[in-house]
């Protein structure tokens, strides 16, 4: 990773890579400045925590990196593709192709089972239904939801909901997982075990992560720390140690 | 567009919503059921005026001898036109494309008799064509010709009442055996049914007319002319008239206005007239049933407006996992065209069964007969719920496509 010009390695091409990134949004007669020239570059394979205050514009930037937001100005480019003026069709594909969220609440769909749920991202990559509930049940045998594939939603636990949302992010094979919090409404027993997944995930299968949280703990399983303070980047923390302070 | 993930997709969301799918086809079945019946009803209406219509040619025009009432070239009013074998023949040369002519003579209600059966009928001296002109179903034997016309031979065809009434017990078979008409023997060549309306019809006997005006002393005097129009144009048919009536003014010296003079019946024009009514009767009835199911529409594509609100978070997650506007349209679309097909097929059965139902158990009348959902009607009103379901759904079709994942993923 790295977040100043001239550090960049050119050999290798960054998974991330934004810079001068800027978002602003309009309500009303109000101007609400979130981002303020984002520069980050995260190198395929790394596992990233983004903390910050409320307001600080942390999921702002999650959004924008997983195509869910437009940013106003700057430049953004996912694996060497530049995202910018993408239509609907064409942002659905890349998200569809290169990224896996996982969010604080979950986000399953209410009326399908486990397996359906995990399985959803196939279905729009065309994969045949026997096919895609073959791969679903794998992945949930992964995540030790085996027996809980035909159960809905509300017939699960927090927990065991955050790992159906890992198995569907997983699914699709993506090159980055972006995750909202996603222990944010788990206890820290619970926290600690999907922490223990994402952490194997990225380890095992050299996929990029990028992990929002409100939580030292959470961060500290992670190895840089990106602070978000007011719409910029003020601190990056490398395996507890900081490694640079931009507003220094 | 239609895999078998999609309707899968579908099953759930109605099953997840069975209450609000019921009431939302509810809507349309009734639109559909009412159009049916309302469509049914006025075919009932028209099948009964049509039956009205029934026992001639539809392009039939039969002209009879009447009483003139306008005074013309210093002739009084109140003079009895009479009609000759000589209007018949002017009429024949005069008038160009018609299709069959005939010539009748009434004789009234005739006493006829075999052996010790008598009975009053009607007995009609005429062409052969008359049998044509009035649409007449031979079942035994035949019916007039023109060697009966040329050689005054003494045949009748009878209806089949005539026969009934005639014939009994061993002796009832009519055909080659004698009638008595005014005392004269005839011998049967025919049995008919005439599909006119009521029994007065099945009553009559046709005889040929230059023998009637022969053993019955009627000299060459006619009552009536018949032709039909064949495929001429109603422009055409007019024109016909126009010449027949302005031939037999000029020989009768009337005036061609004379409302009085000749009785006309054009059963074309009154034909023209009923089929234009009954235009009238069925846009108008469409116009009620579309406004129905156009109710029924607007109910489906409230429904499906509210359905997409509240799956703006389900259509936001399945946006960020990649499905694509034209997956959200076709899901939404999909959706609103099934509900609203099967809920008016539905409502077509229910109201072809009630159709069907009122058809078997009311009995016939003069002015409504046979309430009947023909296949056209069932092939409109198919497509008609298939254009109604694709707009039911494209408004909140489009609504879903345009839903921003990020906006939706917000939402609790």
């Amino acid at each position: 990773m790295s977040c100043c010009p001239g550090t960049r390695d050119l050999n290798r091409l960054p998974m991330i890579d934004i810079s001068n990134i800027h978002k602003t949004y309009i309500t009303g007669n109000n101007k609400l400045h979130v981002l303020k020239g984002i520069n980050l570059k995260i190198e395929a394979g790394e596992m990233i925590s983004v903390m910050g205050a409320s307001g600080s514009g942390k999921s702002t930037l999650l959004n924008i990196l997983g195509i869910l937001d437009n940013h106003d100005h700057g430049e953004y480019l996912l694996n060497g593709i530049k995202i910018e003026h993408l239509n609907e069709r064409k942002a659905a594909q890349l998200r569809n192709k290169y990224l896996g969220f996982v969010f604080q609440s979950f986000n399953l769909v209410s009326f399908k089972n486990a397996a359906e749920n995990v399985a959803l991202p196939l279905y729009y990559q065309n994969v045949k239904r026997k096919k895609r509930n073959a791969i679903a049940m794998e992945y949930l045998d992964r995540m030790g939801l085996k027996e809980w594939a035909h159960h809905l939603p509300n017939e699960l636990s927090g927990g065991q909901k955050q790992r159906v949302a890992i198995a569907r992010a997983l699914i699709g094979k993506p090159k980055v997982i972006l995750a909202d919090e996603p222990t944010g409404a788990l206890d820290s027993v619970t926290s600690q075990e999907v922490m223990d997944i994402l952490t194997e995930i990225n380890k095992n299968e050299n996929i990029t992560m990028l992990i929002v949280t409100h939580e030292l703990d959470i961060s500290r399983r992670t190895q840089k720390t990106i602070r978000i303070t007011d719409g910029m980047i003020t601190e990056i923390v490398k395996n507890e140690k900081i490694v640079m302070n931009v507003m220094s | 567009m239609f895999s078998i993930d999609r309707w899968q997709e579908i099953y759930l969301t109605i099953r997840k919503n069975k209450l609000r799918t019921f009431l939302t086809g509810f809507a349309v079945a009734w639109g559909i059921f009412m159009l049916i019946i309302l469509l049914g009803s006025g075919n009932g209406l028209e099948n009964g005026v049509k039956e009205q219509f029934k026992g001639g040619a539809m392009n039939g025009i039969w002209i009879s001898s009447g009483v003139t009432s306008v005074q013309y070239k210093g002739l009084k009013t109140g003079r009895e036109i009479k009609f000759t074998d000589q209007d018949y023949k002017l009429i024949k040369n005069s008038i160009k494309g018609y299709d069959r002519i005939s010539a009748r003579l009434f004789l009234g209600n005739v006493l006829v008799s075999n052996k010790n059966e008598y009975g009053n009928f009607f007995v009609s001296p005429s062409h052969p064509d008359y049998g044509y002109i009035k649409e007449i179903k031979v079942l035994q034997g035949r019916f007039l010709n023109q060697i009966d016309i040329r050689e005054c031979r003494k045949v009748a065809a009878i209806g089949e009442k005539v026969q009934a009434q005639l014939f009994k017990g061993r002796d009832s078979i009519a055909l080659e055996k004698y009638v008595n008409i005014k005392g004269v023997p005839f011998k049967v060549i025919g049995i008919f049914r005439d599909f006119g309306r009521g029994d007065d019809e099945q009553k009559r006997i046709y005889i040929p007319i230059t023998t009637a005006q022969k053993v019955f002393y009627t000299s060459n005097v006619i009552n009536q002319i018949s032709f039909t129009t064949g495929d001429a144009s109603p422009e055409e048919a007019d024109a016909m008239l126009r010449k027949a009536k302005q031939t037999l003014a000029r020989s009768h010296t009337f005036s061609p206005d004379d409302p009085r003079a000749i009785d006309i019946m054009n059963k074309s024009e009154d034909v023209r007239r009923f089929n234009a009514l009954f235009a009238g009767i069925r846009m108008f009835i469409w116009i009620i049933g579309i406004g129905t199911i156009i109710a029924g529409i607007v109910g489906v594509s409230n429904i499906m407006m509210i359905s997409v609100k509240e799956r703006t978070k389900e259509i936001g997650i399945r946006k960020a996992l990649g499905a694509t506007p034209a997956s959200i349209i076709g899901l939404v679309m999909q959706e609103a065209i099934m509900i609203t097909g099967f809920a008016g097929y539905v409502g077509l059965v229910l109201g072809v069964g009630l159709l069907e139902l009122i058809s078997k158990s009311m009995p016939p009348s003069d002015f409504f007969r046979n309430p009947e959902a023909n296949l056209s009607i069932a092939l409109g009103a198919t497509v008609l719920l298939i254009i109604a379901g694709a707009f039911a759904g494209f408004f909140p079709a489009m609504k879903a496509a345009g839903i921003r994942p990020i906006e939706a993923l917000r939402e609790e």
